[in-house]
């Protein structure tokens, strides 16, 4: 195994990893403020998909489909606060996830009747479409490496924000200890908008970013939400900098169920057994991590509330 | 209010109605819905055994897909192996749905609220990509089943009648057990780790013991609920286990009632009756089913069964107005 393929599959899960981080970020600030678990976050990611797909056949710009796909999900989260998160504030998470839930199935149909059943292509842009050079040796997808870039950025960003600014402070507070922020005078209620709405636009972005190397299809949502919802747990809830790492620890451990462990057992075992237990390995990394992080931390790497 | 004897005679009557139903059924041309029936009822089994988890004890157990999956899996195992006898296959697959219940609950059940949730969710996934990976029982394609399992010698399962009244008195006493573990000491140990842990434990009932006990009930229940799926259907497939599965299988008991006697069984028929009519309608039959998951969340969050409670309590233990008026 060369030390190039070892990067060019580091690179890969850090990328995913970054994306995980960005779905994460808003769906544990929202938990860890208000105390609301949303199923609904993968279908805000969805959202993001869709609209910048469409958004980049028409107008033919990326960035204008990434500008287009997030303010298009901001307004549409903006109303699913309005109309239903806000009456689910004081319920316990089953009615919560029960609610979001059914956010699920409706979004679903709705982009089942607007796009149709078979997933949508979305374009890789052109100019971004070649390889790069990164190393000698390791040509490595442009677009792989905006996914990379973008992430960094918007992490830095984020960590920037809720770290060291005031109201960043405020929104630290709300997670950790609502009634006591209430207390010193934060108003918890409208930071919390805000968090819902930043968390939708990172939903978005993701989406937007990831479509044209996932399939853009009714469901990507259900199915990057359980990863997200992980990266949650791993990080312990309500913590950035936990979704952070454990975001960044999911990708890689991830990369590496899928890329190594196969490769390892294909050296070690008889084909067969190899072709059977490879795939499987490679699905349940990420659960095992979060199963092995529990055991030792009930409650997360970072718990905002521990 | 009704008195305890007429409630059994209400009991009485459904379960008559359910028996005739195969018989009466082809008069009316509604020989498909004999299968469609039973395989509510096996849901509604599934359902409560939730619920007694959920419901009873409080725990939010998202992955119990992956328990039925258990039970069906064993089905296909042995049916693999060329075993085909139901005294077999029922038992083995409630003993191994239990065993990896037991396992996987030692596990979860250190952890607390949302944590619990994933935890369970994830080694459900787990087992979802296990079962997946396994390529000797078709893998993502699922199994056709050879034959319906044998029971008893000139008992013929193959016919969907008789297949239908075996599931129906399964489904029956099993449900029966469990109502009476929810009212025995048992179940009331369990409502009270519900209500308040900290004292349970104060007042020396072993906690984690008595959750464990719950859980791996539920997960053995769940697994014969899948025996019977798969047994019915002819084929198993890993979509039984996928963990939306689960949140369906959550959304039935609230639906339904949390923590009521008929909680489960009455949520598994509204969806899954709703489902059915809804699939005939239109091709955007989720929708609909999504809007009503919200407005039961915002409206009725005790669930159906609670709106009927409101004027009949049941259990003693659950509604304060109840107490003492069933002696």
């Amino acid at each position: 195994m060369s030390g190039i393929l070892v990067l060019e599959q580091l690179l890969n899960g850090l990328g995913y990893g970054l994306m995980l981080f960005l779905l994460a970020a808003g769906l544990t600030l929202v938990f860890g403020i208000m105390d609301v678990l949303n199923l609904a976050h993968g279908s805000l990611f969805m959202s993001g998909a869709y609209v910048a797909a469409e958004a980049h056949t028409r107008t033919g710009s990326f960035t204008a489909a990434i500008v287009i796909a997030v303010a298009v999900t901001v307004v549409v989260a903006l109303l699913l606060e309005v109309l239903l998160m806000r009456r689910l504030y004081t319920r316990d998470h089953l009615a919560q996830v029960l609610a979001t839930f059914g956010v699920i199935l409706v979004a679903d149909d709705i982009v089942k009747m607007a796009w149709g059943p078979s997933p949508v292509m979305a374009a890789t842009p052109a100019a971004l479409s070649g390889p790069i050079e990164l190393v000698e040796g390791l040509p490595y997808p442009a677009y792989r490496l905006v996914i990379l870039a973008g992430g960094l950025l918007v992490a830095l960003a984020l960590y920037l924000l809720v770290n060291h600014t005031r109201i960043g402070m405020r929104v630290r507070a709300g997670a950790s200890d609502r009634p006591m922020a209430e207390l010193m005078g934060v108003r918890v209620g409208r930071i919390f908008n805000g968090v819902f709405l930043l968390g939708a636009a990172l939903a978005a972005l993701a989406g937007a970013l990831m479509g044209p190397i996932v399939a853009v299809q009714v469901g990507m949502g259900e199915a990057i939400l359980i990863p997200a919802l992980v990266v949650l747990v791993i990080g312990g809830i309500g913590s950035v900098r936990g979704a952070f790492v454990a975001a960044l620890l999911v990708g890689v451990v991830d990369t590496i169920g899928r890329a190594f462990v196969p490769m390892l057992l294909r050296a070690t075992l008889p084909p067969a057994t190899a072709a059977d237990l490879g795939p499987l390995f490679a699905e349940v990394a990420m659960y095992a991590l979060m199963v092995v992080v529990l055991i030792f931390r009930p409650s997360g790497l970072f718990s905002a509330r521990a | 209010m009704k008195s305890f004897s007429s409630r059994y005679i209400g009991l009485g009557l459904l379960f008559v109605l359910l028996a005739a139903f195969p018989l009466v059924a082809p008069l009316f041309g509604l020989d498909f819905y004999v299968g469609f029936v039973r395989r509510v009822l096996v849901v509604a089994l599934a359902a409560a055994s939730l619920n007694f988890i959920l419901g009873f004890g409080g725990m939010v157990a998202l992955g119990h897909a992956g328990f039925i999956g258990m039970g069906a899996y064993t089905v296909v195992a042995l049916s693999d192996a060329g075993v085909m006898s139901a005294w077999v296959m029922w038992p083995l697959a409630m003993l191994i749905a239990g065993i990896v219940a037991a396992l996987i609950g030692t596990v979860a059940l250190r952890t607390r609220g949302v944590y619990f949730i994933m935890t369970t969710l994830a080694f459900a996934q787990m087992l979802y990509f296990v079962v997946v990976s396994l390529r000797r029982y078709g893998g993502d394609d699922g199994y056709t089943l050879m034959s319906r399992p044998t029971l008893l010698p000139g008992l013929d399962l193959g016919n969907e009648s008789n297949f239908y009244w075996v599931v129906l008195v399964i489904v029956t006493l099993a449900l029966w057990w469990l109502q009476r573990a929810t009212q025995a000491r048992f179940g009331h140990a369990l409502m009270g780790i519900r209500d308040n842990e900290t004292r349970m434990r104060a007042l020396g009932y072993p906690v984690f013991r008595l959750q464990l006990a719950a859980f791996t009930i539920a997960g053995a229940i769940a697994g014969l609920a899948g025996a019977l799926l798969a047994g019915g259907n002819g084929f198993v497939s890993p979509a039984t286990m996928h963990w939306t599965q689960s949140a369906t299988l959550l959304v039935m008991v609230v639906i339904g009632g949390l923590g009521r006697s008929w909680g489960g069984p009455v949520g598994a028929v509204v969806w899954l009756v709703l489902e059915e009519v809804l699939k005939q309608q239109t091709e955007h039959w989720h929708m609909p089913l999504g809007l009503l998951l919200i407005a039961v969340a915002l409206w009725a969050p005790k669930g159906l069964a609670a709106l009927y409670k409101r004027r009949l309590p049941l259990t003693p233990a659950l509604s304060p107005e109840g107490r003492g008026s069933k002696a």
